[in-house]
Formats: structure tokens, sequence, C-alpha cells
């Protein structure tokens, strides 16, 4: 069992906060929300206390923010079809360039481990791949269109310059480059309603996906050649639900993270409560078994949009809400 | 908005009375939970985007198909569009969404769902007033916020 510690609750924006981001150093939560703004918080002494607010890059509700693998660049995308690209390498956040091609509200941005490429994806249905060029241009490399409704979010692999993204269409697709084209090389089918978030583990051979169907996934990527005799087309992986977590959630999942450091999983729900999985210790990969760990009931009192791991420190969690405050809070095993 | 009415000759059902207000109402210390009466009496003057008539009484709300559970903090409420192809249904259903949201505290968990069988895209409608991304950014259209508004302005009308 586990336990989740509210260490403290951060005020400020004025409307649902829709998501938050740490830096890769951990030091840093970048949040953002109905309001339009981005804030950025950071521990001062022992309290956590907002350092910046970003006013000026968005004309509607910003629904996600990504910080680059290297730290120095914040991303954001909002629902005016734009997403913006912010530096602080000056000290300050600049806004730098803007992404604009969407037909509409931009949902989920996100960089690749190698800084190469930017993904964005869209209520238009599309996904876009953008390659970051060396004097920071951003230049539209492909136009994903694989999904036939609403893409929910994208999320990098950890080691690859792989994406995966999840859709309103229920399913989630796997895209990579191929000969200098990406392409959708597997669309993972089993939700029975919208896919709102995926996240590789740290090996990045397992995906976790959350939905509206009240239900999280665990999937499995099988090689070509492999033993379990898992059928595969050419040289792309096939990937398979190995694990379903079903009669835990009372309402739609909207986040799900996979701690790279501890290996526990947390969702985000509109029931008000964070939960807490970690998986049985011994299990065959091809059918784990996870149990929950922990349940804070009524972490907030609105619907939780998202909850993510610290990336240094395992027993720190942020949670944000329609109740418009972040949480931030200590996880320890019982 | 459109020209052609979807259905240019609705039946026009009556009214429910007003709420009786009991004796315990009128106390002072009573806790006065919230119902499915209270509930429907904030939906069933909604007007309809085409007809200058209240949800009500073209029968797309009824008393019967508000449910409210206090404790739980949970609302639903089924909606019947007039007719199986309604292309009305979506924004009727927004309506109803957000005349709840604006006026039932923020503990509520609101549901708002087509009456089973009564439309054509059921299935798809309801995905869609359950989807609260697609609502939020529903609600930033300005044009949108605008026929919404003027539904939930009864005064205005003439009903």
């Amino acid at each position: 069992m586990s336990v989740l510690k509210e260490l403290c609750v951060l005020e400020g924006h004025q409307d649902r906060v829709w998501n938050l981001a740490w830096n890769p150093s951990g030091t840093l939560l970048a949040s953002c929300g109905g309001d339009k703004t981005i804030r950025i918080w950071g521990k001062e002494d022992e309290s956590w206390v907002c350092k910046t607010i970003l006013t000026d890059g968005h004309q509607r509700t910003v629904r996600t923010v990504a910080w680059s693998r290297c730290g120095n660049y914040l991303a954001s995308a909002s629902f005016d079809a734009t997403s913006c690209i912010w530096s602080r390498k000056s000290g300050e956040f600049d806004c730098i360039a803007t992404l604009e091609g969407h037909e509409n509200e931009v949902k989920s941005v996100g960089w690749s481990v190698s800084g190469n490429f930017i993904a964005t994806c869209s209520r238009d249905k599309s996904v876009w791949i953008w390659e970051v060029t060396d004097d920071e241009e951003y230049e539209c490399a492909s136009v994903l269109s694989s999904h036939t409704q609403d893409v929910k979010n994208i999320t990098w692999h950890p080691h690859e310059d792989v994406l995966a993204s999840c859709s309103y269409d229920d399913t989630i697709k796997l895209f990579r480059e191929d000969n200098d084209d990406w392409t959708c090389f597997s669309t993972l089918e089993s939700h029975q309603s919208t896919v709102w978030c995926v996240c590789f583990d740290r090996t990045g051979s397992r995906l976790v996906s959350c939905s509206d169907d009240q239900i999280v996934k665990i999937w499995q990527e099988y090689l070509p050649g492999n033993e379990e005799g898992v059928q595969t087309k050419g040289n792309n992986p096939a990937w398979k639900c190995v694990c379903t977590l079903s009669g835990y959630h009372d309402r739609t999942i909207y986040y799900v993270d996979w701690s790279h450091i501890s290996g526990y999983i947390v969702t985000a729900s509109a029931d008000d409560c964070i939960r807490v999985f970690k998986e049985e210790e011994g299990c065959d990969k091809n059918q784990p078994s996870f149990s929950l760990v922990g349940c804070q009931n009524k972490a907030h009192s609105q619907d939780v949009n998202c909850a993510v791991w610290n990336p240094k420190d395992a027993g720190l969690l942020a949670s944000c809400s329609d109740d418009g405050t972040i949480k931030v809070w200590q996880h320890s095993e019982l | 908005m459109v020209s052609v009415l979807d259905n240019a000759n609705p039946t026009v059902y009556s009214k429910v009375g007003e709420r009786i207000i009991s004796p315990e109402e009128e106390e002072e210390n009573v806790v006065d939970v919230i119902d499915d009466r209270e509930v429907f009496d904030l939906i069933r003057v909604i007007g309809d985007p085409e007809h200058p008539l209240s949800l009500e009484e073209l029968n797309v709300v009824e008393d019967s198909r508000v449910h409210v559970d206090n404790v739980k903090n949970k609302v639903c409420v089924e909606f019947t569009p007039t007719i199986p192809h309604c292309s009305m249904a979506t924004l009727i259903g927004l309506s109803i969404r957000v005349k709840l949201l604006r006026s039932l505290p923020s503990r509520f968990k609101v549901d708002v769902q087509i009456t089973p069988g009564s439309h054509a895209s059921e299935e798809a409608v309801n995905k869609q007033l359950a989807d609260k991304e697609r609502v939020a950014a529903a609600l930033e259209n300005t044009h949108l916020l605008e026929v919404v508004n003027q539904c939930l302005a009864p005064t205005t009308r003439k009903i």
C-alpha cells in the first residue's frame, strides 16, 4: 500500500487547470489552463511559489505544456490553433516561435528524445511532425491523417524518435520515420471510447493508456521474430494489450503517467480521485498484473485533469483540476 | 441560422404546474437538498433553438427524466429531440449542460444524454456532450455561445 500526503496547494489560475509538466531536472513545474496563461512554479526554501506567468502567447485556452529534453524550451498547445515555443536561454521565458497550420484546437504538443522533432495534434484529426533546424526554425516535416477523429494526446518514446497518439476515434497509433517519410506502423484497438492519454514506461517497450471507458490498459511491444510467436508485419513491431485495469474508476480517466524511476502508474480522473497502481512482482511480461496500491479520494473538489511524477524525486507528484488548483503530493509506500 | 425548420409543426405539450412549496421548505433551519424537481425547474424554461417554445412545452425535457443523487453529487438529464433526425440535438444538449454548469454547485457531476432510442445519432451526440474538452472549446466560440445564451434567456423570448 502507499499513501499520498498533500504538501501544498498552488492557487493562481483563474479557470480550470488542464495540464502540468515538470522540467527534466524536476525543479520547475509548468501549468496551463482555461485562463489562457502558463505559470511556472518553483521551490523557494520549503514552499512552492509562482515564479513567472506567461500571458501573451495565446488567445484561447492553453491545453498542454511540454518541456524539451534539455530543459531550455517549453512548448504550449492552445485552442487558438497554434503552438508556441518558449526559450529560457536569456533567463526569462521568451516566445521565439509560433507553430501555425492546424485548422482548429491544438490539443497536445511534445518533443522527441533527440530534440530534432516536435509533434502537435489537433481537433482537426491530424498529427503534425515539425523538424527543429539548427537555427531554431521549425519546419513541418509531415502531416499525418491516420486518425478519423479529434486527436487528444501525443507522447514520444523515451529512447527513439517514435511517436504515440490517441484519439476520440478510440484508438492509439504509433508513428516513425521510414525512408524520410513518417508513417503509422501500428494501430492499437481495444478501448471502447475516447483514449485521453498514453505514456511509455522507462524501457519504451510498454505503453499505458486511459480512456473515457473508465479503463486503463497496458500494451506490450513484440519485435519481429519474438519468441512468443506474436505476428508482426515486415520489420515493424506489433503491440498487444496484455493487461486491463477495469472497475477502479467511476468516471472518465483523463491522464495517466508511468514513473520512469519507481515504475508506479498514476491516474487522474473525473471522479476527483488520484489512483496509484503498481506491477506485482515476478510477473510474466505477457500477462502482467497491476494492483491498486493507493487511492486519494477527493484529491480535488472537481475533475482531476492531470497527475505527473517528478522526474528526479520519485516520491513527488503534482496534480491539477477543474477546481483551478494545483497540488503537490508526497507519495510513500507503507 | 437555418432557413428550413427541422420540425415545422411540433406538438405542444402542457406545462407542469408551479412547484408546490411545502411548509418545511419555508423553514430556515431545515436542510433543503437539491432534488429532481429543482433541477427540472432550471431546464424546463430553456428555449428551443427554432421555436418560440420552451423545452418543456415541446416535451424535450420531462420531470421524470431528471435524476438527482444529492449524496453522490450526480445529476442525470435525458432529453428527447422532437424528431429522430433533429439537427439541433447537440445544441439543445449543450444548452442544458451550460444551464446546469452555471446554476448548480460545482460538486455536481452532470450527465446530459439523449433519451435512449429517440435519435438517429444518439451515440455520437452523447459522446460529444460528455467530452468536456470539446464543450469547453465550443463555449470559446463566440457565435455558438451567443446562440446558447439566447436559448437560456427566456425573458427575451415570447414563451
